[in-house]
Order: structure tokens, then C-alpha cells, then sequence
């Protein structure tokens, strides 16, 4: 059996999935991805082909994505997230139109035709909308950032946030929490100013049905539920949407090896 | 990739006459006796400032040279310890800091005004930056008042035309006064008649890269004529320039040869450089083989290549025209929604790239709009965003995926496209 890989080196988190030839999954890996970026695609990819119980040797064909794409030293192409998140997104959820892909430090929403990318657009210099500011959050409420989202769907009155802000948000959270606001309102708040401005994002390549959500935060089921209640529409959203851009991109690794071996 | 960017004869005469240019400023600089004019790209009458024997001098160009050699920074950083915002256009922060370090830079040491000349009006940072000139050098400053384009047409009407004479009768009584000298009319109808000749042959430049494949970059070989086009023109040597590019250009091509190996994609670009990442921005294109066919930017100065020409027989009116009409800069949004409209449709072009600048908000408001007046068009229109002046606000890592996957993007629409027709 012939297999392909695809190891998204992000900005926090390390991506990696082999697949066989007929798009099967047959394993993933996540690591945190730290300061040495050519080390972090080595170790995801090792992680995947131990998760897989295969050799080195059968993964034919390896692509690279993510900010690391061009350090996964042992990759045959490198593409980006962007274009990646887009196939992998229409593999597992193919009537897809709109992808939203909320990462560690990027917040992307992607316009899809045919199964692949007709425009996008992202975040610029400032982390509002990604992991990034929810973790800020989370920290700053001494909590776990898996546990936020949770806790965020039991907020009755949201309170309103002043910025969207990385560093502000901090003291604007001091200050709800010394008015003695409830956490789950605060959380409340704050996904809904996150999801408000990533919806805003995504208007600018059109808000069209149907809607895939990708990234490490479509993990966060607040935010998951904000973005459905705010769009007034269903998200797509599986345990795999986390691994979304190195599924895509093992997807290209396979087509580039299929295209190799047909030249 | 092969490096196959062009380097040819033209890029040889432009560094020695700037060179010659650069050492007429510091001449000055060191007591010549010629008295230098600060002026402003947009739409700059330099022929007035020839009949007077006045030097030109662009703190806009001697800011772009400082960041090309990575020297921006500390006057920046300099300026903003002075007061300047770190919000305030960094083109102002470089100069105002470089003038208090002594004026002196590695290309030249630039003089002392003898005379600020506002000649764009249409940037209220760019009018105080010449009124804070003045304060700190004490020498006078005139504001050019030139009316925006308001028209749809984007002809300006005769009041526009004769309030802009009048204006340029009351600089020629200053020049007067400040050189001691009356205008010589046949000198100042010979620069606009040089400049006439120069207009056309950088017309005809900017039509050659209609070709497949186009026979230089417009916008990353454009700059590198866009110095001689403000500092060197209505000089025979700006014309002598001028000439020689063209005959080079035109023999490129005739033999189909381009910047790169392969031509991939032909883009329109909008905005100004990143010009302290000007190299690794531009390398960011020709991995993909991407050609920018047109530029708006190399349009700042003027826009011959849409029937401009300078009228020697009416000199103070074709630079009114000029200043009013014949630059970008002046120009509104739907023109310069037409102007991209022309060059994507005649000059063969399949996409747009935006360079938003953070400095020049004047120029980048609007340009979210703009990406989505081509993308609801159909047209792939990708905005990225830096700066021209301050390095500080290029993210390499963030600006090379963007243009990655725009490519990957146009470059399967283009596929696509091929398999359906």
C-alpha cells in the first residue's frame, strides 16, 4: 500500500496526516509546534507514522503547508494553508462554499468554487479572531483554553466587550471581573465579539452557504455555536476539522504522486 | 530560478546620471551657488524650476533611496522621538530625521531649500510636511493649490485650468525674485519641449510590455525609470536616457525575451513598493513567474501613456494640465478604477495585487473597496499591505503566504480556464 502524507507546521500547532491511496485517513498527529519549526515537521511526521504503524518508506509522496511549509525539509511540494484548508474541507464536507479557519494566530476565510479556492482573505497584524486571543482570554481567567468554549454556552448576559484587542482584552476582563460579571457572561462576550469579527472577515469574500469550519478553535464549541447563532447557519464541523490543512495537503500529495507516476 | 532580472545598459546610464545628479545636490549642498527646490512627485513642474536654473530636489525619491539601502530607520525612529507619530507617513519621519542628522546620506548631501515648493496639495500631511521645512529651515514655502478631479470625465474645467495659471504666474514672480533672474521664456519652452520627447518616449515604454512576454516588469523595472523621469527631466540628459531605454526595451521586445525565463502570469499592480523589502518583495512574484504588465504606481509623476504630452508652444498651461489632469495622484476613484480597467483589458493582464500602503492612507483608503470592485468583476484581486518607507511593518512570513496562495489560486482559475476553451 502506498501512502501520502500532509504536515501543516503552524504557528502554534503541528499538523500531520497520512492517508492511503483511496483518502482513508489512517492517522493524524498534533504537537506543539515551539521554537525550532524544522524540528516540529519532523516530529509530527514521525508521530503520524508511528500513530500508522508504517515505515518511512511507504509514504511516498509528503507536502508541506502552514508558516512552516518550506522548513518540512523531507517535503516533495509545499502549498499553502489556504489552498489546502480549501481541498481538505471539500473532501470531507464537499458542498462546501465558505471555509472559516480560525488558527493560532490566523483568522482566514476562504470563498470555494469547484473544490477549490476563488478568494480569501485573513486577519492582518493583529490576533483578534484567533487561538491566539482566546487563550489571552482564558489566561487571563485562569482557565483551560479546551474548557472556555464550554463554559461560554451558559451565558444568559453576555457582557460587551470594548476591544478586540489581544493585549486590552486582558484588563477589559479585569474590569468585568471586578464589577463581579459572572465568567460564563465574560466568555459569552467574549466569543461573541470574536465571532462577530471573523463573520465580518468572511463578508468580505461573501457569506455563501455552505459553511465549513476549520483550525484548532473549531474545537471550541462556543465559538461553534456563536458563529452558527450569529451566520443564522450550520457549520460543518467534525473531529477531523482541526487537522484540516494537512489533510488537504496530503490530499495534493497524493495527486502530485498519482500526476508523477501518469508522466 | 535563474536570476534573469534585467540588468542591461539602461540600468548602467541611469546610476551614472543619477550619479552626476546626486552630485550636482551635494555641490549645492557644499556652496555651489545653485539654489535648490523641494518639490513633490505629483504631477512635479520641473520645467519651471529648469528655466530658472533651480535645482529639483524630491524628499520623496531621497526617502525611497534611504530605505532601499536600509537606512530609514534611525531617522524614523529619530522623527518619532521628536514628536512624529509612528501613525505619520514614514516618508515625512525619514526625511525630517535625515535633515536633522546633517542631510547628508550615502547618496548625496542634500541642500538646504532655497525654496519649498508644494506642488501636491491633495495630502495635508504632505502640506505640513513642507510647512515644518519651512519652520525648520526658514526658508519660504509655496502651496500649489491644485484642485482634485471632480469630474467624472476627469477633465478639469477652464476655471481649474486658469486658477492653477495664476498660481504658476505668482511662482514664476518668486523664482524671480529669489534667483534675481526674469524668465527666460525660449529656456522654459526648450524643458518643456525636452520633457515633450522624454513624455512620449516613456509612453511608448509603458506600451511595450503589451508583448508576450513582456519585455521588463512594470513595476519592479519601472522604478528604476521613474528617478530619471522626475530628477532628469527636461534635461538632455533625461532625454538621452529616455531614448536609450526605449531602443533597449523595444529590441527585448522584438526578440521576445522578458525578466524572467518563463512569463506565467501577467498581473496589474497597485500601490507603491515596499521599498525597504523592494528585492525579497519582488522575489516573492518571479518565483511564480509573475510579470506585473502595468503599474499604477509608475503613474505618480504623470500619465503619458494615456495621451499626455507636454506643448511647448503653451508651457505654463501643459504644466498646469499636468499637475490638474496628467498625474495619478490627482486623479479620483473611478478613474483610477478605469485607469486598471485599461491595463488589465489592453495591456493582456489576468489579475490584481494591491500594495497597501500604511503610510499614505490618503492613497490606500479606498483600496478595500477597490478588491472588491475587480473581484465582483471577476478579476482575482488579491490586497496585501506594508509600507513604502518603514521597515517595520513588512511581515515576510504573512505577505509571501498571501501572494502563494493567490497564485495557487489564479494559477488553477487559469487552468481551468484553459481546459474549458
Amino acid at each position: 500500500m502506498r501512502y501520502f502524507s500532509g504536515v501543516d507546521v503552524g504557528s502554534t500547532q503541528t499538523k500531520c496526516v497520512i492517508i492511503d491511496e483511496r483518502r482513508e485517513i489512517v492517522a493524524r498527529a498534533l504537537i506543539d509546534t515551539g521554537a525550532n519549526i524544522i524540528r516540529a515537521g519532523d516530529r509530527g511526521f514521525a508521530a503520524a507514522l508511528d500513530a500508522a504503524t508504517i515505515s518511512r518508506e511507504s509514504v511516498v509522496c509528503v507536502a508541506g503547508t502552514g508558516y512552516g511549509r518550506f522548513k518540512v525539509s523531507f517535503g516533495d511540494l509545499q502549498i499553502t494553508e489556504i489552498t489546502c484548508h480549501a481541498k481538505g474541507a471539500c473532501l470531507l464536507f464537499p458542498g462546501t462554499t465558505t471555509v472559516i479557519d480560525m488558527g493560532g494566530q490566523d483568522a482566514k476565510a476562504i470563498s470555494v468554487h469547484n473544490g477549490e479556492v476563488a478568494d480569501f482573505v485573513m486577519n492582518d497584524k493583529c490576533a483578534a479572531g484567533t487561538g491566539r486571543f482566546l487563550s489571552t482570554a482564558a489566561e487571563a481567567l485562569d482557565l483551560q483554553l479546551d474548557e472556555i468554549g464550554e463554559i461560554s454556552l451558559r451565558a444568559r448576559n453576555p457582557v460587551r466587550l470594548s476591544t478586540v484587542c489581544t493585549v486590552f482584552v486582558e484588563s477589559d476582563i479585569m474590569s468585568y471581573v471586578a464589577q463581579g460579571k459572572k465568567i460564563e457572561d465574560i466568555l459569552g462576550g467574549i466569543h461573541s465579539a470574536i465571532a462577530a469579527r471573523t463573520i465580518a472577515l468572511a463578508r468580505r469574500v461573501g457569506l455563501k452557504p455552505e459553511y465549513t469550519f476549520t483550525g484548532g478553535v473549531s474545537r471550541n464549541v462556543g465559538m461553534v455555536n456563536m458563529l452558527e447563532e450569529k451566520l443564522g447557519h450550520h457549520l460543518n464541523v467534525c473531529a477531523d476539522s482541526h487537522y484540516m490543512g494537512a489533510i488537504g495537503a496530503a490530499l495534493f500529495a497524493r495527486e502530485h504522486a498519482q500526476a508523477a507516476l501518469a508522466g | 530560478m535563474a536570476d534573469l532580472q534585467y540588468q542591461g545598459h539602461l540600468h548602467t546610464l541611469q546610476k551614472e546620471l543619477m550619479a552626476e545628479y546626486y552630485a550636482s545636490l551635494t555641490a549645492s549642498a557644499e556652496g555651489s551657488g545653485v539654489p535648490a527646490a523641494y518639490l513633490l512627485i505629483g504631477g512635479n513642474p520641473v520645467e519651471l524650476l529648469r528655466a530658472f536654473d533651480i535645482l529639483p530636489v524630491f524628499p520623496e525619491v531621497n526617502a525611497l533611496q534611504l530605505a532601499v539601502r536600509k537606512q530609514s530607520l534611525p531617522h524614523i525612529q529619530a522623527a518619532e522621538f521628536m514628536g512624529y507619530s509612528s501613525d505619520n507617513c514614514a516618508y515625512v519621519k525619514a526625511d525630517i530625521g535625515m535633515y536633522f542628522a546633517g542631510r547628508k546620506t550615502p547618496f548625496a548631501t542634500i541642500p538646504e531649500p532655497t525654496l519649498l515648493l508644494c506642488n501636491y496639495v491633495g495630502c495635508n500631511v504632505y502640506l505640513d510636511w513642507f510647512g515644518h521645512l519651512s519652520e525648520y529651515t526658514g526658508r519660504p514655502a509655496f502651496q500649489l493649490d491644485i484642485p482634485f478631479i471632480r469630474t467624472r470625465s476627469g477633465t478639469p474645467s477652464r476655471d481649474d485650468i486658469v486658477y492653477v495659471l495664476r498660481q504658476l504666474e505668482r511662482l514664476v514672480e518668486l523664482c524671480e525674485e529669489i534667483t534675481g533672474k526674469r524668465l527666460d521664456w525660449d529656456r522654459l519652452r526648450e524643458a518643456v519641449r525636452l520633457s515633450s520627447e522624454t513624455g512620449a518616449l516613456w509612453s511608448k515604454i509603458k506600451h511595450l510590455t503589451k508583448s508576450a512576454p513582456a519585455p521588463y516588469d512594470a513595476y519592479f523595472d519601472s522604478v528604476t525609470m521613474m528617478a530619471p523621469l522626475y530628477c532628469l527631466r527636461g534635461t538632455p540628459q533625461g532625454l538621452r536616457f529616455f531614448e536609450t531605454a526605449y531602443a533597449e526595451l523595444a529590441e527585448k521586445a522584438a526578440a521576445g525575451v522578458g525578466p524572467l525565463e518563463t512569463e506565467r502570469f501577467r498581473y496589474v499592480i497597485e500601490g507603491p513598493p515596499p521599498w525597504p523589502h523592494l528585492r525579497t518583495f519582488r522575489d516573492m512574484f518571479s518565483r511564480w513567474n509573475a510579470v506585473a504588465v502595468a503599474s499604477t504606481y509608475s503613474t505618480v509623476g504623470g500619465l503619458w501613456e494615456f495621451g499626455f504630452v507636454h506643448d511647448p508652444d503653451h508651457p505654463l498651461e501643459s504644466i498646469a494640465r499636468h499637475l490638474l489632469e496628467w498625474n495619478l495622484t490627482n486623479r479620483n476613484f473611478l478613474q483610477r478604477y478605469a485607469q486598471i480597467e485599461r491595463y488589465l483589458e489592453e495591456w493582456n493582464a489576468s489579475a490584481l495585487v494591491i500594495h497597501s500602503v500604511k503610510s499614505c492612507r490618503l492613497f490606500s483608503a479606498g483600496q478595500g473597496d477597490m478588491r472588491e470592485y475587480f473581484t465582483n468583476r471577476g478579476i482575482p484581486t488579491l490586497l496585501v499591505e506594508s509600507d513604502l518607507e518603514d521597515p517595520r511593518y513588512f511581515s515576510e512570513a504573512q505577505m509571501r503566504n498571501r501572494i502563494d496562495a493567490f497564485f495557487e489560486s489564479v494559477g488553477h482559475r487559469t487552468a481551468v480556464q484553459g481546459a474549458g476553451s
